[in-house]
């Protein structure tokens, strides 16, 4: 059975079993790999992608539930000319990531969370990463990166309505 | 992560061909032109077995070290363009490939010969000994913070040194003039007199042909323009736009996909399988039985029991088919081992005192604890912990016509390869390894165990295939920072000065000094027993410091408050023979205003640990509000001698400590029936953001030998965090996690923990 929707602007249709995981046709059908396995059971963020701007966790989502949607990936955050999402610059400006596994799912969440609120509260930043694990406890570095980020520098294309993260 | 013994090292390389003796005859020479065939055409011209100078002047360092996020590419960039005086913006760093040439002889020349001091002229002896020994072993490991401090130093700074001297040579030889008079600066050379200057590029061609110095002269500290220095990390870039390359991200044509379980006991065997329901899970291709493999290397042996592989054209397809497997696992003799049986052997051997082993013995213990004026006593346990690397364990296989390729993130290229050969009954030539950047590594990518499932399911089905474990495979089928079991006592005087130090604990492995103390107590012996048990060993970030570090930090408070000391007071009056110590505890107590008060329900606490060459001191505050502990902030100090790359080491003491919070809060690996209990993020949790508490990082660069990073920030936390909840409460913790305890009823109901 064929689901068709958009992925990082591109139309797609893909010819699978309806009930696979969007995270694994992303990855397998879609040769996307920046999205990330972690956990399986939507614990960890690292398969953390935006659907119609909302952020989800991609390894409980049936790929059936994003017919004529638009999915976007991390590959999708940079924009047409090649720069980068300011959430990314962030993570460059201070040296967010280390071995970097997480940090696609952690970008997700995070882009998704300035899209809502530009000034997010520490409560907020709590509330919406705490569904994505880092191993490497780059937490610290995550918080002063999202609160160094000014949205309204930021081209407004990149920042559609994304509603907060529902957490397991 | 330093498993392998100066014992094993020299038992092993005698038999490798006649150990340090043989070498002295072999010098290394020129091996550029081999390698150069080996590496391939990659562009740029090989000059250094470290370095290569491309035509438009680019310098590419060659790194013998893997990248699991520790920032080691770019540190040891930094030390080879340091003394090469290049131009970093025109460096680039790349791993060293899985080749004998790039084995970590540098691991063994510090590990071995640290200390001798050498006539120079013996020097590239021993050093094409120790590459020979080091390529025979397959040594090519990174773990032990041992990067920085062994290849830094005796590879990558000689690399760069010796290169701008044949550079330098190249130049004289070519303009004529002293080479006294020519300079290296910014990938330039230059003759002021004649006002020449040329890039490196320019003299690539006879700087081939040469031979580089093992010698060579280095720059003095005060001189560095590139190490001690703020440079952003290279890797990073790549990580924040998904294009990463990790090993899970291999995709090759016609590959397949397997996911694996093994026995829920280790070592059980498959008696009877029911797997029709997963033969028919479309897509499926395959249900197979690996054998048990074992295998030992330098970092520990290890026994992997029979496997059950699914393979499908999709992870997804395996996994839901490997869940409809039905297997009988063969009984193996640890069915009634739980964590309880296993804590109540280790109660019963440290009490029986079986050929107790001493690590420290010091006066007269027996005397001062008989004379004491006062003893306290205590006992600590800490329990299994798993790894669980961001990135689940997985490699790509494709094995076929006598020959392998496999494509892994691990933290032993060489040995890995060795591995894989060996199992396959291959010869090691006929195995190419690539190893990816790891999404994480802590110690288990040291195991290859599942390099040889890929591989033999890649030769079983005669096609690429891609394993992929399951967080719960990952969980259940660690090698586990063991758990332990110590028992203190300690002894005063009649003016409350701490006399006597008494320890034994279960099950000793490395570093061999982790139980050690750096105070100063006339009157210690610190030894263990042996308690063995079934659940497999693997080293965890900081081994056998993340227990000890919380055990002895946890006592000598204990023993601070039962002398009525302040507890940073305490320590520093016990430092008097450690002045290194003295500063870094003197640093972390001024920037974490140890004497101010705290409010009601807050508390602080204190450590102080020296680890794989760096000391660290940590000061912890919390909030206990209804029984719930909160890590507010953490304030660590440490003296690393150097700090190559600051806001590096910064990080990793950062990620170092949030590693042993979540241990310290909620890390247990429970057995029961033999098997692991925990599963998935959901009942083996993790930090999160919200519990992630604030932590600033001071480094003195004291001069001295350059110490560890990846490690030292693990150890001091639990013991600070555990510290600072009895100043808040009154209750001492001895057995973690924390979370295991309800504060409020311990208050009401027992008054102490433990």
């Amino acid at each position: 059975m064929s689901t068709s929707f958009s992925i990082n602007g591109i139309a797609q249709s893909v010819d699978v079993d309806p009930s696979k995981p969007l995270l694994w046709v992303i990855r397998e059908q879609l040769s996307l790999s920046g999205t990330k396995f972690g956990c399986g059971i939507g614990q960890c963020g690292a398969c953390t992608v935006h659907v119609d701007g909302q952020a989800i966790r991609s390894c409980l989502t049936p790929v059936s539930s994003v017919e004529g949607k638009e999915v976007t990936t991390i590959e999708g955050l940079v924009s047409a000319s090649g720069e980068l999402h300011p959430v990314q610059q962030a993570w460059v400006d201070h040296q967010v990531p280390q071995c970097g596994y997480c940090q696609s799912g952690q970008i997700m969440s995070a882009s998704a969370l300035l899209a809502r609120s530009p000034q997010p509260t520490d409560k907020e930043i709590d509330g919406a990463l705490r569904g994505n694990i880092c191993r490497c406890g780059m937490y610290g570095r995550i918080r002063k990166a999202i609160k160094s980020v000014d949205i309204a520098k930021a081209d407004d294309a990149l920042f559609y309505n994304v509603a907060e993260v529902d957490h397991v | 992560m330093s498993k392998w013994t100066r014992r094993a090292f020299l038992t092993t390389s005698a038999v490798a061909g006649g150990g340090v003796v043989i070498g002295v005859a072999m010098r290394p020479g020129n091996q550029v032109n081999d390698l150069a065939a080996k590496i391939g055409p990659e562009g740029g011209k090989l000059v250094h077995t470290y370095v290569k100078i491309d035509q438009d002047n680019a310098v590419t360092a060659i790194i013998p070290h893997s990248e699991m996020g520790q920032g080691v590419h770019t540190a040891l960039g930094q030390m080879l363009a340091e003394e090469l005086e290049a131009d970093w913006d025109q460096v680039n760093v790349v791993e060293a490939p899985a080749l004998g040439e790039y084995a970590n002889y540098s691991l063994g020349r510090t590990y071995l010969l640290t200390g001798i001091d050498f006539p120079k002229i013996l020097i590239p002896s021993i050093d094409g000994a120790m590459m020979g020994v080091a390529d025979s072993l397959d040594m090519q490991i990174t773990g032990g913070s041992m990067s920085v401090r062994t290849s830094g130093i005796l590879s990558m700074r000689v690399a760069g040194a010796a290169t701008r001297e044949m550079l330098e040579r190249a130049a004289a030889d070519a303009w004529n003039v002293p080479v006294e008079e020519v300079f290296a600066e910014k990938s330039f050379l230059v003759h002021g007199r004649t006002s020449r200057r040329e890039p490196f590029s320019a003299f690539v061609n006879k700087v081939a042909s040469m031979t580089p110095s093992y010698t060579p002269a280095f720059k003095r500290p005060e001189d560095y323009k590139i190490v001690g220095r703020y440079v952003p990390r290279r890797d990073i870039p790549s990580k924040v736009d998904g294009s990463a390359k990790f090993a899970m991200d291999v995709n090759l044509p016609g590959m397949l996909y397997a996911t694996v379980l093994r026995s829920p006991v280790p070592g059980g065997k498959v008696v009877s399988m029911q797997d029709n329901d997963a033969r028919n899970v479309e897509g499926v291709h395959e249900v197979l039985v690996i054998p048990s493999a074992s295998y030992s290397t330098m970092v520990g042996g290890f026994t992997a029991g029979e496997t059950v592989a699914v393979v499908a054209d999709s992870y997804w397809s395996a996994s839901k088919a490997l869940q409809q497997i039905d297997v009988q696992w063969s009984e193996v003799g640890y069915e009634e081992v739980s964590s309880e049986t296993i804590f109540s052997q280790f109660d019963k051997d440290i009490s029986a005192k079986t050929e107790r082993q001493a690590d420290v013995t010091q006066g007269d213990a027996e005397a001062i604890f008989a004379g004491a004026t006062k003893v306290i006593d205590a006992e600590y346990n800490v329990p299994f912990l798993a790894h669980t690397c961001m990135e689940p364990l997985n490699a790509t296989a494709d094995v076929r016509g006598g020959q392998a390729e496999i494509w892994v993130g691990c933290q032993n290229p060489l040995g890995f390869r060795r591995a894989v050969a060996d199992s396959l009954g291959l010869e090691s030539e006929k195995v190419k390894l690539h190893n990816h950047v790891m999404g994480g590594g802590f110690g288990r990518k040291s195991v290859p165990d599942y390099a040889l499932q890929a591989a033999h399911i890649s030769s079983m089905v005669g096609a690429p295939v891609q394993l992929i474990w399951s967080r719960e495979e990952d969980v259940r089928q660690d090698f586990y920072r063991p758990a332990v079991k110590s028992r203190f006592r300690a002894a005063f005087d009649q003016e409350d000065n701490l006399i006597g130090w008494s320890n034994t604990y279960t099950n000793k492995n490395e570093p061999v000094e982790a139980p050690l103390i750096p105070y100063s107590v006339p009157a210690q012996d610190i030894g263990y027993v042996s308690s063995p048990t079934h659940v497999p060993f693997g080293a965890w970030r900081s081994v056998d410091h993340s227990q000890h570090g919380f055990f002895t930090e946890s006592f000598i408070d204990e023993a601070a408050h039962a002398a009525q000391k302040d507890p940073f007071e305490f320590r520093a009056n016990l430092l008097n023979d450690k002045p290194r110590h003295l500063a870094v505890l003197s640093k972390v107590a001024d920037e974490a205003k140890w004497s101010d008060p705290l409010p009601a329900g807050r508390g602080r606490g204190i450590s102080l640990q020296e680890s794989f060459g760096s000391i660290v001191a940590q000061v912890v505050e919390v909030t206990v509000t209804n029984g719930k502990i909160s890590v507010d902030r953490v304030v660590a100090a440490i003296d690393p001698g150097l700090a190559v790359a600051p806001d590096g080491l910064a990080a990793q003491i950062e990620s170092g400590i949030i590693y042993g919070l979540t241990a310290a809060m909620y890390g247990e690996i429970s057995i029961e029936e033999g098997a692991v209990v925990q599963g998935n993020f959901n009942d083996y949790e993790s930090i999160r953001m919200d519990d992630s508490p604030v932590i600033e990082t001071h480094i003195i660069n004291s001069g001295h030998d350059i110490g560890g990073a990846g490690e030292p920030g693990t150890p001091g936390i639990a013991p600070a965090v555990a510290n600072a909840v009895f100043d808040a409460t009154g209750i001492r913790v001895r057995l973690l996690p924390l979370n295991n305890f309800d504060l409020n009823y311990l208050v009401e109901e027992e008054g102490v923990a433990g």
